[in-house]
This record gives structure tokens, sequence and C-alpha cells, in this order.
């Protein structure tokens, strides 16, 4: 099933996958992960990826992000194909255009948190911008922190150091995995805000999987999954509409 | 409990098998001693049964005190031995020195035994003592036997025509046979045999021998015969019979086993140390990665003593595991070390390898008794692990202790080392085995303090490694994370670098004073001596003295006199050369009183001052050999030097009264200094004679202790080489650990875009760190020991001074650098190939 895009021009995609299919194992172990997902993700846009667990949202995520192989179909990052790029290729592509927020915050203990700010562009041998840097940190509120290790951080001060360090490079596009999942709820809104006052204030592009209507609500768009199929997508959600979308899709799908 | 252990063992073979490797290596390195000494020992006992059965009785007749020279019986005297009831054979025997040159010209044999006798054939024509392999008996006195050891290496076949010397000119003789001999002359010696004839005139005196030994008939009783034998033998001849002679060889071949199997189980003790280190290691690593586990049985009810007791039994059964593995690995480390003394010519005889039970039992008790001993403290920590620890979801490791109380601990432990080994050096003869407490002492402080030290050393190195980019960052703080495991990783290597650098740097500065002191005393360019100990003939010295390339010369010629109730041997040299020849180090007087003073002067060294009380200016009464009676003044007394001769007095002084003229040695200066040419021309001029041996300065030093040094030392190297590889195995054990346990932090790592070679090089610079931490420490603490020893040494070795040998310490640094890229190469391996997802959601 191919739902209907959005009206936008290709070019104005951060991100785009054809067919998309992802398959695990073979023979009796054999699970179809993604099925022949097509979807894009709009520039300047939030969006959220939901579904519920075994739908495949991590997977395109991770195939998205260029951390998994797609069995088939091709993905664009830009005007890049990333199918064609060897690993190294890849690792560059993400260390250059792509931030990441992980649920388990991620961070290197051994490093302070300006450090962990800067790692990919450290890892590339490249300046951080000056004044973007500062914004960004100013934004997230680390001002005073940037000198203490992870270990001396609060979980949601921790995960604010992973979104800085996700948006400090100016990537083309941001993918979130459950940023909150490990947060108390007030930090997680916090993050929460954050991701959206990028994309609004600053025009980042920003990919969020996530199972918590009230995050997915922060988004512009969400986009539905299961069974490795995007079956539903709403736009300008509200957490009730995203939990009442949620619980129409959970029981026909449940096994 | 066991199935909990057994199971865990199981399920961490991967892991394990470093561990094991640590212990089995250590048992290996023990076994291969035991098998191996074991082995010499029995092919001692086998090579005497064969060589020895066939004598029942031998016989030396007593030391000739009057002309000071070995007895010797007739051959009347053997034809007498022959003639009593029970006796089989009798063999006279001729022992001597000749010297044997390759067909080439060179001569053979070095600084080894160069052996001579005489061929004694028995009513068969055969001698048993010697087997003929090739060619047949020598017949005349123009005829000769080789062994074939020398016939090898000297190129020669039967029939070939052999040049030799025994005390004087290089003499022609045709080869005619090769023997087989189970003596030692295989690993360097040579070994030439004459005809009865020949060997009486040229190495004794005509019709007699130097020994004789009976064989007895089937049923006469070696004691009888011994007892007969006596009547006929010279008065006070030392008699043995074949058993007494058996069990003296045998007590003797076991003394020197022993001390060698001693030497060698130290070295496998320093590589178990070692291997507790590398073994503690993963305990810890293991029982932190499963603290929730063990807290969990905590929770159902297993009690501490429970815990403990499972992490024990892991480790008995690995040591088992070890012991089994390293016994076997054993067997080959026995057959490595009988190669590598087979290569440095000790001549030990050779035999099938010899596996007593007690070995066996031996490889499992100390590879299960080293293990347990190592994971005791591990196992105990594991236990101390809060049962609630289980219901954490969050998995939190214990607490790291401070290292506060461990630090005093060390800082003390050290600083009595360093007092005791301060004292110990300073305190002389007996502190050369006392100073081995407080060095221990000293050693294991430092692997105590060895955690706090870890951060600042690495801390120091970190901008080194800036340019190494975010690997060159994160390298230095990951070895710092865990400073115990660090610490413990590197100690491994410290044990092994600080023995190795004490011992070259005390080695370097005995070899470097040595030689130094060759250079100083001896101003000749070379030195002309005999191989065979025995003095060289007048010719010597003319036939050098008018060749055209030397420019001056002075031969140290020997006379034994008597002074006073004492016997004393004076050296002539001549005045007018001799101070181109020699420079001693005189207390009082000087060189010029050789010429001076009407040649009455004496000059003495130091010690012979010391022995015989004479002093400066003092006149003593001389009576020379051919009895004539003189007064000599001391006209000088000069600092005892091994390259110097006790005495020297004017030759035309002393050589009036020679009976025979023999020189100890010839100095020569020549035109083209000290090199090869100069040394070829001399030997040419000398007809290259393979009993003259022609050395410059730096020969003298080698052969004064230099080589002897260097050949020890290589040895030592060899077996420290063993703790050096477990420390290296325990190099990769941490680094592997530390990938496995920061799987996550490496997939987020890649995820944000660390390219594989550069993850590699992360691991690979923080294992080069550890690697370069434990060897900085070892060559610190080397020095220390190398100095302490060194002022020890210094007694006995006149101008010892220490010499940091920065060459083989850069080498050393170097070496460490690869052990570090060496044990990093797998681990890098692993993490460059971790898959990012799964790495993610490791825990």
């Amino acid at each position: 099933m191919h739902p209907h895009q959005p009206l936008s021009a290709p070019d104005s995609y951060a991100a785009h996958a054809t067919d998309l299919t992802k398959v695990y194992g073979t023979g009796d172990t054999r699970v179809v992960a993604l099925d022949a997902v097509t979807v894009g993700f709009v520039r300047g846009q939030f969006t959220a990826i939901m579904g519920p667990s075994g739908s495949g949202k991590s997977t395109l995520m991770h195939c998205m992000a260029g951390l998994d192989s797609p069995s088939f179909g091709s993905i664009r990052l830009g005007d890049t194909e990333t199918g064609s790029l060897n690993d190294r290729q890849l690792t560059r592509l993400r260390r250059d255009r792509i931030g990441f927020v992980f649920q388990a915050f991620n961070l290197l203990p051994t490093l302070n948190a300006l450090e962990n700010i800067t790692l990919p562009m450290d890892i590339a041998g490249r300046e951080p911008e000056r004044a973007w840097l500062e914004s960004i940190i100013q934004t997230v509120g680390l001002a005073d922190r940037l000198g203490h290790r992870p270990a001396q951080l609060s979980g949601g001060q921790q995960q604010r150091v992973a979104v800085a360090r996700a948006l400090a490079g100016r990537p083309d596009i941001v993918f979130a995995d459950e940023p909150t999942g490990n947060l108390d709820s007030r930090s997680g809104a916090e993050i929460l805000d954050f991701l959206r006052g990028s994309v609004s204030a600053l025009g980042q592009t920003v990919v969020m999987v996530t199972h918590d209507p009230v995050a997915a609500s922060y988004a512009d768009r969400v986009v539905f999954l299961a069974d490795g199929r995007i079956v539903d997508e709403l736009h300008a959600p509200t957490a009730e509409a995203v939990l009442e979308r949620m619980g129409r899709l959970t029981p026909a799908h449940q096994v | 409990m066991f199935r909990t252990a057994l199971r865990n063992v199981l399920a961490h073979k991967a892991r394990l098998l470093m561990t094991m490797l640590a212990v089995l290596l250590g048992v290996a390195f023990v076994v291969g001693t035991l098998v191996f000494t074991d082995t010499v020992g029995n092919a001692y006992k086998e090579r005497f049964l064969t060589t020895l059965r066939s004598i029942s009785v031998q016989a030396t007749p007593p030391f000739d005190e009057k002309a000071g020279e070995p007895g010797t019986v007739g051959e009347d005297t053997l034809r007498s031995l022959r003639r009593l009831p029970g006796v089989a054979s009798v063999t006279g025997s001729v022992e001597g020195f000749a010297a044997v040159a390759a067909k080439d010209g060179h001569p053979l044999g070095g600084d080894h035994s160069t052996a001579a006798g005489n061929y004694f054939p028995q009513a068969d024509g055969k001698d048993d003592r010697h087997p003929l392999t090739a060619g047949r008996a020598p017949t005349g006195p123009d005829e000769v036997l080789l062994d074939t050891s020398t016939a090898d290496r000297g190129g020669y076949e039967v029939g070939d025509t052999v040049r030799l010397a025994v005390d004087g000119p290089v003499l022609r003789k045709k080869l005619v046979g090769i023997v087989r001999t189970d003596d030692t002359y295989g690993s360097g010696g040579t070994l030439v045999l004459f005809d009865d004839t020949t060997a009486q005139k040229l190495l004794l005196k005509p019709g007699q021998y130097d020994g004789i030994t009976l064989e007895a008939d089937r049923g006469t009783s070696e004691e009888r015969l011994a007892a007969e034998a006596r009547e006929l033998l010279p008065k006070d001849s030392e008699i043995s019979t074949g058993a007494q002679l058996r069990e003296r060889e045998r007590a003797d071949a076991a003394e020197g086993t022993r001390g060698l199997s001693q030497v060698l189980l130290v070295f496998a003790a320093i590589a178990l140390f070692v291997g507790v280190f590398v073994i503690g290691n993963t305990f810890t690593m293991l029982v932190t990665q499963r603290s929730q586990e063990m807290a969990l049985m905590r929770a159902v009810g297993a009690e501490r003593r429970q815990v403990t007791r499972s992490v024990l039994v892991e480790a008995a059964l690995l040591g088992l595991c070890a012991g089994a593995v390293g016994f076997l690995l054993g067997i080959g480390v026995a057959m490595g070390i009988r190669q590598l003394f087979a290569s440095t010519g000790s001549g030990l005889p050779d035999g099938p390898l010899s596996v007593s039970p007690s070995t066996v039992l031996i490889a499992f008790l100390v590879g299960v008794v080293v293990t347990m001993l190592a994971a005791y403290l591990p196992a105990r920590r594991a236990a101390a692990v809060p049962p609630v620890a289980a219901m954490s979801a969050v998995h939190t490791p214990p607490p790291a202790r401070g290292l506060r109380r461990r630090n005093a601990i060390g800082a003390t432990t050290i600083v009595l080392g360093v007092l005791g080994v301060l004292y110990t050096a300073s305190s002389g003869e007996q502190g050369r085995t006392t100073v081995l407490l407080p060095a221990t002492l000293l050693l294991i402080g430092i692997i105590v303090v060895t955690p706090a030290l870890s951060g600042p050393a690495i801390a120091l190195a970190s901008p080194l490694l800036r340019r190494f980019g975010v690997p060159g960052t994160l390298a230095p703080r990951n070895a710092r994370r865990n400073p115990r495991r660090t610490a413990s990783t590197a100690s491994a290597l410290m044990i092994g670098l600080s023995l190795v650098t004490g011992l070259t740097v005390v080695a370097v500065s005995a070899t470097t004073a040595l030689h130094q002191r060759a250079e100083n005393t001896v101003r000749a360019d070379f030195e002309i001596t005999s191989k065979n100990g025995g003095g060289l003939p007048a010719s010597v010295h003319r036939t050098l003295a008018k060749s055209a390339d030397v420019t001056s010369s002075s031969p140290r010629r020997q006379s034994a006199v008597r002074i006073g109730g004492d016997e004393v041997t004076l050296t002539g040299v001549d005045p007018r050369t001799i101070g181109d020849l020699l420079d001693p180090g005189f207390v009082s007087g000087s060189l010029a009183a050789l010429g001076a003073g009407g040649g009455k002067d004496l000059l003495i060294d130091t010690s012979t001052a010391d022995i015989y009380g004479w002093t400066m200016g003092q006149r003593v009464p001389v009576v020379y050999d051919d009895g004539g009676r003189a007064t000599l003044r001391i006209g000088g007394i000069y600092r005892d030097d091994e390259f110097l001769p006790p005495t020297m007095m004017p030759l035309a002084t002393l050589q009036p009264h020679l009976k025979e003229i023999e020189d100890a040695s010839v100095l020569v200066r020549t035109k083209a200094g000290d090199g090869e040419t100069a040394r070829h021309s001399l030997e040419r001029a000398l007809d290259q004679n393979p009993l003259i041996r022609v050395r410059n300065t730096d020969d003298l030093a080698e052969a004064a202790g230099g080589e002897a040094i260097t050949l020890l030392v290589n040895v030592l190297y060899g077996l420290l080489a063993m703790a050096v590889v477990i420390a290296v195995l325990g190099v990769v054990n941490t680094l592997a650990m530390s990938v496995f346990e920061r799987t996550r932090e490496i997939g987020m790592l890649r995820a944000v875009g660390l390219q594989p070679e550069q993850t590699k090089r992360m691991i690979r610079l923080e294992s080069v760190l550890i690697s370069l931490f434990g060897a900085v420490l070892g060559i610190g603490a080397g020095i220390f020991l190398g100095w302490a020893a060194g002022r020890l040494a210094s007694d006995s070795i006149q101008g010892y001074e220490m010499v940091i040998p920065w060459g083989r310490i850069a080498v050393a640094l170097a070496g460490a650098v690869l052990v570090g890229v060496v044990a990093g190469l797998w681990p890098a391996r692993r993490a460059a190939r971790l898959n990012i997802l799964t790495s993610l959601k490791a825990d």
C-alpha cells in the first residue's frame, strides 16, 4: 500500500525512501520488518513515527539514518543515494549530515558535556561554528554545565547534551529514537520543546520514533506503522487524536 | 554450585581462554623445566652407563711434586697389570692439548677445550673409548684421528692433511680415520688422537701414561682387582672402582642439573607471578559483569560463602584445564630449552624425554593453585554484592573503593624497599643476596601504587596523542577509567621489564668497565698467547720482533724464583718498549724504574705487595731458577689488573738465569693498528699456527668476561621472555574486556561518524599507552635495581661505573609500542566490526 504523500516537490525532502524493504533471517526465522515502504521527510518539518512494538518504526529510522542497510528499495538523503555508499562513505554521511538522539542518552562518560556536544565535529576534524554552538548551548540551557561529565548530570541534562550534540553540526536531518523514553515527564517535555524549537525557529528537520502520543503531538506530522507498512498519517496532531488513531490501529494488528 | 560454575566456564570460554593461556604458559614453563632437567639427568646416567661400563678400575698416578707435573706410569706397569688374574684388558691413556686448524687455515675450537690423546688399540685392534666411524687406527708418527664434529667443522675427510700444533711449531699429519666421541667436543671443542708412541712423545714422555683403566673379567670383583692393582701401581695413586666412578659422575651431574633446575624454576615462578595479575584481572572483570547475577543468587538464598566458592570452583576448573594443556605444552618447552642449551654449547647430553609422574601432578597442582589464588580476591568481592542489586534495573557495578589505603600501603612498601636497597647496596659483600628482599619489596610497592600512578602518567602522555584526533583524545581517557585494571595490566609487563632492564644495566656496565680497563691498561695493539694455557716458545717473539709490521714488542717472559720462603713468578719485560705496550696505574713509582737502577728494580702490583708485605723501595733477596742469587729493589707498585702481569722486571736481568725460555705472552704494536689487516699479517708471520691466539684489547676484554656476560644475559632474556609473553596476553585480555564493556559507547561513536579505522586506532592507542606505562615503570625500576646491583658488583669489577644503556632502553620502549599495537590488534578489530545497532542496545 502506498499512501499518498503530501504535496511537495521531491527536492524538498530531507530524506526519502522508496519501496524500502528490510528482511531479517531466512526460512522459518524470516521476519519482514519493513514491507516496501515509501515515505519522505520534508525539510523543516518535525515528523513522528509511531506504531506498536515490532511495527518496524525503529528499523525504518535505522535504515533512513544509514545505521542499517535495506534489503530492497532506495533511500535518498538530500541528493545522496545512500544505497550506493560504502561503509566509509556512509559513516562520513552520518558524521556530517545526520544528528542522532538515542533513548539511552549515549554520551561518552570520559568526555565532558561540551566535548560530547562537539564530538561529531571533532571526529571530522572540523571546527564548530562558535556562534551557532553558543546559541544551541544557550537554547538547551547547559552553559553552566559544560565542564561536567555525564555522570555528574541528571538524565534530563544528559539528554539535553545529546540533543545539543545532534544539532551542533547543523545536520540535514536529526533522527531521535525514543528520546524521552528514559525521562520523567517534565524532562521529557523540555527535550521535546527543544526539538520542536529547532524545527520552528531554526528550520531543522527532525524525525522522531516514539510510542508516546504526547511526544508525537509535538510533531507536524505523524506517520503510523504496523507490520512493516505505513498504515496511516496525521497532520498537526494532538495527543488525543494520536491516541485515538493508535487505538484504532493496535487491536487489529495485535499478535 | 559446581554446575553453576561449570556453566559459567563454558559460557565465557572465549574470554577465559586468554586467562587460561596465562596460566598454562606458566605451567608449561614449570613442566618444561622439570622435564628438561629429568631428561638431562637421565641422559647423564645413560651416558655414564655406556662410557664407564667397560671401566672396572681407574687409576691415576700421584702428582710428581718434584717435577711439578702430573705423575706417570710406564709400559712395564701396564704389562704387569695385564698379567693380574681376572683382567680382561688394560688401557693406558695419554692426555694433552693440541690445537687444530681448519682446512682453510682458521683455528678451530675457539676457547673451548682442544684435547689430544692416544688411540690405544686392544687385542682386537680397537680402542673402546673411541669407536672408529671411518678409516683406520693411526700407526705412525705422521697419522692422526679426529672426532666427527672436529672433522666436520674443519672440512676434513680421511686422507686429508691436518694442520695442528701441540706446543710449538705447526705440524702436518695425515688424517687416517674419524672417531665418535660422546664427550663435549661436539659443542665446540676439538679432539685429536695420535698413535700411542706419538702421543707419548708429543704430549707426555716416551713410554709413559698418565692414567690407566682396567676392565675385569666376568666374575672378578672390581674391589678385588682394585686392591691387586694397587700393589703394582706407584704409591699414593688415586684408584677408583668403576662403581665409585659412576656414582661420582652421577652425583656431579645431579648437582649440576639441580642447580640448573632451580634457576629455571625461579624464572617459571616469575612467569606465574605475572600470570596471577592477568588471571586476577579477568576474574575481576567477569565478576563485575556478573554482579547482577551474583546478586540474584544471593537474593534467592545463596550465602556469601557459596558465591565465593562458586567463583573459586570456576577458577579451579580453569586451572585444571590450564594444567592439562600446560603440561602438554611444557613437553614442547622442554625440547625448546634443550635446543637453547645445545646452541649455547653447554654440551649437555642428549636423550629421550623423561616425564616423571610427579611432573604431571605438579602441572595440575600449579595450574589449580595459581588460578584459585589469583581468583580469590575477585571471588570475595563478588560475594560482597548486596542482594538488592538484583532488583535494580540499571546495571551498576559495585563502587570501586578508594585508593587511599592502597596508596599508603604501597608508598610505605616503596620507601622500605628503597631504604633497604640503599642500605644493602652500601653494605658491600654480604649485601649481595640480601638485596633481593628489599628489591622485591620495592617492586611490590610499585605494583601496589600503580593504580594511583596510572592517572597522572597517562595524563602526561595525553598531549602527545592529540594529533590522532578523537581516537587520541579518547584513548588516554579510556585507559584512565579503571585505574586498577590498567595498573595490573601494566604491572604484569613491568615485572618482566624491570628484571630485563636491571640485568641489562649491570651487564652493559660491567662489559663497558672491562673494555674501558683493557683499553686503558693495554696500549699494545695485540697480545699473542698460546691457546693451551702454556707458554710460547721464544721463537714467537723473535719472529714478531723482526716483522716489518711490528713497531714495538715485548715478551712477558716468566720464571719461578724463590724469595724468602716463597715461590714467586717474575715476569721479564723489555724496558725500552714496555711503555708503548702497557700503562699500569702506579700507586708509587713508574715504569721508568725498569730502565734505571741498573736493572735491579722490580715492579709489583698491589695484590702481590699485600700478599708478601713488600713496600716501595724494599730490597728483596731472590734465588733464581738456576740457583743464581741477586737482590732486587721494589721500584714501583701498580694497581692490580687482570690485563697486567703481577710483577715486571727488566728482561735482561732475568734472562741469563732461565733454564728454558717460555713467554706467557708477547705484546706488540703494529703499523696498521689493531684491525683485522694487522691481525692477519701477524697470523701469517706466525705460520697461521692454530695454537697461537692473536687478540686485540676488545678480544682481551671479551675473554676476561665480556663474552660470558653476554651469553648469560642472552639466556636470561630468553627465560624472561616467557614473563613478557604472559604480560602481553594480559594486555590483549584487558582490551578485549574493555571493548566488551564499552560496546554501547563504541556503537554510539560509530553511529555519530567514527570510522572503523578510527575506532581501531582508539583501541590500539589505549593498548600502546598501557604497554608504555608498564614499560616506563619497569625500566625506571630496572635502572634503580641495576644501579643497586652495580654498587654490589663494583667491588669485584674494577672501574665499574653505571652505564645506562640508552640504546637498549630505546629498543625496549619501541618494543613496548610494538607489544601495544600487537596486543591491540584483535580487540581493535573486534571493536571496529561491532554491529552498530546491536551495540547500541547492549548494556
